[in-house]
């Protein structure tokens, strides 16, 4: 008969040989696949040497995340913020949502961390955390970086000493940046109070950090892209029910709005005289959504019938959510967020749309940055 | 059989199981000259037990000894079930059981269903087990014909029982007073007193009130960082109020009212994401309920229940945080529910009974959404059950009719909606003078999407069909008294396959929040569920209790074509492995018991990579208790210390759970 003193010796021992189940914590550590069917054109003298992609990663999962290609051997490596940072408490975090180099620095802006990691941009190391409540987007000017602010202002930083210097006051839910001379343009979607949107795209002074002038445009704002004839395009989301989403182009000279066009736009890229448009909307009627892809020629705003994906590929990007072209190649990147809670595709496609290859990346890979040559 | 008097004494009889589980759907009062219904600890086998379809039962001192606060942490110890928990006192804590999803397990209080067709949830930390007699889990149904129908509407049934008054000649009232603190700031006092207003009416009241700063350390490292902070904004304050009126009749018949309500609020302490800690989201929610049962044997062979409950659930969700116009997000919901069920049971000859039921629900909600529809449910529930009884065969068969049909105020409502869903269960006894009953059972069912799923802003989606599930379940119970100081073995245990169709998922869409949702995934689940009890007297003084849970569950997500990204892998927060293990001793006036729960490795995300790996949990649980009865009255001190290894683990994943904890109760009752 077994005593109590020993079924709780007995207890303790099996304890103890649980305690073994746990596995033992490895540090984070970067993985790289080299990419199949990877190629480059030899006769070209790049300007990039790499490709960051940052992954959003699903809300409150801390799940944001950098991964990096190096565009002359094809190599894909993820997660390089906590490999190269381990001391960085919980990692990069939660929903990145823009990156920028300026100079030799690195800004990724984590819009639920609130925080925006500026790290050296060649070797992802640290160099100083800023913290901005529900940080959006960042552009930088004269020596300042601009950072919206979902809380309705865009934060100036010096980027020399890295600490906040102002604010400017935006409208509701700021967004996207863009810069013209020096003319700061932000998109204001008002998007957290529906169904008052905001209209606008706010006008800063840089140089005196003044808003000028609001621009009414449409409701809901979101992106904005700057072409290289001072035209600066403008998407906005709609409503979500009756109003859809739409494209519209302010003249940067004029300060006002010069076209309108009819298609729904989620994203946009200008490269040269081409724009590189996708749009993702959710019909309540079909239930489902609409995929659609587009190209502008920005030079004379006109709306090409020519398609960026030729070889039918598009109809396997479940939900396209970033977009970039490579100015040394003329290839088009465009990522697949799938349902956001799986690893997410990075396709390449070649100026003539045919798909060259394709690479798994972190969750909702959507932003991205060239790592010039040295 | 000897026991010595001072071993609290309870025996279970389960000589009929209608009178057992129809019991769940009224209060039935005793006086000394019928059968008592009591419980026990050390049981001999009693006789006629008839497990048809597995059960997990938790009752009387068995449920009291496991260092539960609330129907959630005891339910972690059923085999088959997950418990999703945010963590803390006041965090969100929903069941989970065999994979199929929390909206596949109806949870009744008193036999009736408690209702939520905003979410289809219910948060199981607002049920605290104070005035808790017994909590059990019935996979498919419980396996009595006389209820509700809407008790077979569900894939699960976790049926919560509550305290009912009972009597002897000479007693005119019972009471209880007792105080909780610990860990965390928690003051949790609460009085019960049961009163026999005449011969056949008794009268309950019962009421609580919980405080608790909910914080607690927490700890993240990846072995080069190592951080402990202190979780905040999860404080809770509850209060919960019971009275019922019970009653029997001069033909034998009885009847109860009851009206429930509990109301609390509590911070909701979000995410533990880099740089991003605290948040100032509170909930505040105040729930109440009526209820009346009718139960009556009007005729030898005839048998009829009714019941009647009108239910009210309002929240409030306040975000300060948000960042719209107002800088404040502050949104209420309120549904309202009307029910009334008749159930009928008809024994057609010594054998075979059937019965038939029908429920009407009603359910409204009202919030001040944008774009809130402001939808109308009506649901009509029809089951046909019958039952075949042989000395060593059973069979149980139902069918269950569901017809929905819903407006709303404004935009579109869904679609009406009309089900016919079998179920069937089989038990054999192959050897008379052996308690081992050989099961099966199938069942079709499906849960309704949600006034959530189909009408929240943005992400609601009018169209949606139900999500089904075909369940196959075999597997045996086996139960041996023994003789001398072994006192008996009990060993049940399944295997089984669910399948899952049309299950309602979040698809990323273009919205403020992102998504909208869509019938679109396949799980296919196969597990084993096995679970042991023994007890042992090795000598007169000493009883000891042991039991253990084990569950193996593989469940894959199959879907495939349009969303099918992750064909084969383990659905998120489900393990491969859990398991618990407890073990009691009662000396003299001593009770001591020791809980062991393990949760093994798991994925936080659909994709089973290294990046998604969630390791292994396990916690162990001691308490120690101490009754001392003076004159009438007993009195009797707890203390309870949790999580013993102060492991710091994460159920769902940046939802740190607290480390050690704490735990001292004092009651006295009479």
């Amino acid at each position: 008969m077994m005593s109590v003193n020993n079924l709780y010796r007995t207890l303790l021992c099996s304890l103890l040989l649980l305690a073994a189940c746990r596995k033992d914590i490895v540090l984070p550590q970067v993985d790289s696949v080299d990419i199949s069917g990877y190629s480059r054109p030899h006769d070209i003298t790049p300007a990039m040497q790499g490709l960051y992609v940052l992954n959003e990663g699903n809300m409150n999962m801390n799940k944001a995340s950098l991964d990096y290609l190096d565009l002359a051997t094809g190599r894909y490596s993820r997660r390089l913020f906590e490999a190269y940072n381990p001391e960085v408490t919980k990692g990069l975090g939660d929903v990145g949502n823009d990156i920028q180099i300026y100079g030799s620095k690195m800004y990724i802006v984590v819009n639920n961390s609130n925080k925006v990691e500026v790290v050296d941009a060649a070797t992802v190391t640290r160099i100083k955390q800023l913290n901005i409540r529900q940080c959006r987007y960042v552009v930088f000017y004269k020596g300042n970086a601009y950072i919206t602010s979902n809380d309705g202002y865009v934060s100036v930083v010096d980027t020399a000493s890295l600490t906040e210097t102002g604010r400017i006051k935006t409208g509701r839910n700021p967004e996207q940046m863009a810069i013209s001379g020096n003319k700061l343009y932000v998109a204001n979607s008002g998007g957290y109070s529906p169904p008052n949107y905001e209209r606008t795209v706010s006008v800063i002074n840089l140089d005196t950090q003044q808003e000028l002038k609001r621009i009414d445009v449409a409701i809901n704002l979101d992106r904005l892209a700057l072409d290289p004839y001072g035209d600066l395009y403008v998407t906005s989301r709609g409503d979500y029910y009756t109003v859809p989403s739409r494209l519209y182009v302010i003249d940067t000279h004029t300060d006002t709005v010069k076209k309108q066009f009819n298609i729904a736009a989620s994203n946009i890229f200008i490269h040269k005289d081409l724009a590189y448009i996708y749009s993702v909307a959710w019909s309540y009627i079909t239930h489902s959504n609409t995929i659609s892809y587009a190209l502008i020629n920005v030079k004379d705003d006109t709306l090409l019938t020519k398609q960026f994906i030729t070889d039918g590929t598009d109809k396997q990007i479940v939900i396209p959510y970033g977009i970039l072209v490579d100015p040394d190649t003329e290839d088009v990147y465009v990522s697949d967020a799938l349902d956001y809670v799986s690893p997410g595709i990075l396709y390449c496609f070649d100026k003539s749309g045919k798909k060259k290859w394709s690479v798994e990346t972190g969750d909702i890979p959507g932003h991205f940055v060239f790592l010039k040559k040295n | 059989m000897q026991q010595p008097a001072f071993i609290r004494k309870y025996v279970h009889l389960l000589s009929s199981a209608s009178l057992l589980w129809a019991g769940a759907a009224y209060s039935q009062i005793k006086d000394t000259t019928t059968l008592q219904e009591v419980r026990v600890d050390a049981k001999r086998l009693p006789a006629g037990l008839n497990p048809v379809t597995a059960i997990q039962v938790l009752s009387g001192p068995k449920l009291q000894r496991l260092n539960s606060l609330s129907v959630a942490d005891a339910v972690r110890y059923f085999s088959g079930v997950q418990l999703k928990d945010y963590g803390g006192i006041g965090g969100l804590k929903t069941i989970n059981v065999r994979s199929m999803g929390t909206n596949h397990t109806a949870v009744s209080y008193d036999g009736l269903v408690l209702g939520n067709a905003q979410n289809g949830q219910v948060d199981l930390g607002k049920f605290s087990l104070d005035n808790i007699s017994e909590v059990a889990l019935y996979n498919g149904q419980p396996p009595t014909l006389l209820q509700p129908a809407r008790a077979f509407s569900a894939g699960n049934v976790l049926a919560l029982q509550s305290c009912t008054p009972q009597f002897s000649n000479n007693e005119q009232w019972h009471g209880k007073v007792s105080l909780k603190t610990g860990s965390s700031g928690l003051v949790n006092p609460s009085l019960l007193w049961q009163q026999k207003i005449t011969s056949h009416i008794y009268s309950t009241v019962s009421t609580e009130w919980i405080n608790a700063n909910g914080r607690y350390k927490f700890r993240y490292t990846n072995g080069k960082y190592d951080t402990t902070a202190v979780r905040q904004n999860g404080n809770v304050n509850a209060f919960r109020a019971e009275a019922g009126l019970n009653g029997l009749l001069a033909d034998s018949s009885s009847w109860s009212v009851k009206y429930y309500r509990y109301q609390s609020t509590r911070g909701l302490p979000g995410a533990i994401v880099a740089n991003h800690f605290n948040y100032g989201q509170h909930l505040e929610d105040r729930d109440q309920f009526v209820q009346a049962s009718f139960h009556s044997d009007p005729h030898k062979q005839y048998r009829i229940l009714v019941n009647a409950k009108y239910s009210d659930l309002y929240s409030r969700y306040i975000d300060p945080e948000y960042p719209n116009e107002q800088h404040l997000l502050d949104n209420y919901y309120h549904q309202k529910e009307v029910y009334v069920s008749l159930a009928n049971e008809y024994t057609i000859n010594r054998w075979w009974e059937s019965s038939l039921a029908a429920d009407f629900i009603s359910n409204t909600m009202d919030a001040n959404l944008y774009r809130f529809p402001y939808p109308t449910r009506y649901t009509t529930l029809v089951a046909l059950a019958s039952r075949v009884h042989l000395p060593q065969l059973e069979i149980q068969g139902n069918l269950l009719a569901t017809l929905v049909n819903e407006k709303v105020q404004t935009y579109e409502s869904a679609g009406p909606k009309r089900e016919y869903t079998p179920s069937l269960s089989l038990a054999w006894k192959p050897f008379a003078q052996q308690h081992l009953w050989l099961r099966t059972f199938y069942k079709h069912i499906f849960r309704l999407p949600t006034f959530n799923d189909l009408y929240y802003t943005f992400i609601g989606n009018n169209n949606l069909k139900p999500e089904y599930v075909q369940q196959y379940d075999a597997g045996f119970t086996w139960q041996q008294p023994m003789r001398g100081r072994w006192l008996y073995i009990s060993l049940q245990a399944d295997a089984y396959y669910n399948y899952v169709k049309d299950k309602i998922v979040a698809v990323p869409s273009d919205n403020l929040f992102g998504w909208s949702m869509m019938n679109l995934g396949r799980v296919d689940i196969k597990g084993i569920d096995v679970v042991l009890n023994t007890a042992v007297q090795p000598f007169k003084e000493l009883l000891v209790n042991a039991g253990i849970n084990y569950t193996y569950q593989q469940a894959q997500d199959v879907t495939s074509g349009k969303g099918g990204f992750n064909y084969g892998q383990q659905i998120p927060y489900t393990p491969w492995h859990s398991g618990s293990f407890t073990l009691g001793a009662d000396w003299r006036s001593l009770a001591l018991n020791y809980s062991f729960i393990y949760t093994g490795e798991r994925y936080s995300q659909k994709r089973n990579i290294p990046v998604n790996y969630v390791q292994p949990w396990y916690t162990s649980d001691l308490s120690a208790s101490w009754t001392l009865t003076h004159q009438s009255f007993t009195n009797k001190l707890t203390f309870e210390a949790n999580n013993l290894l102060n492991q710091y683990y994460d159920v769902v994943l940046n939802f740190p759970m607290p480390g050690r904890n704490y735990r001292l109760t004092l009651s006295i009752s009479r």
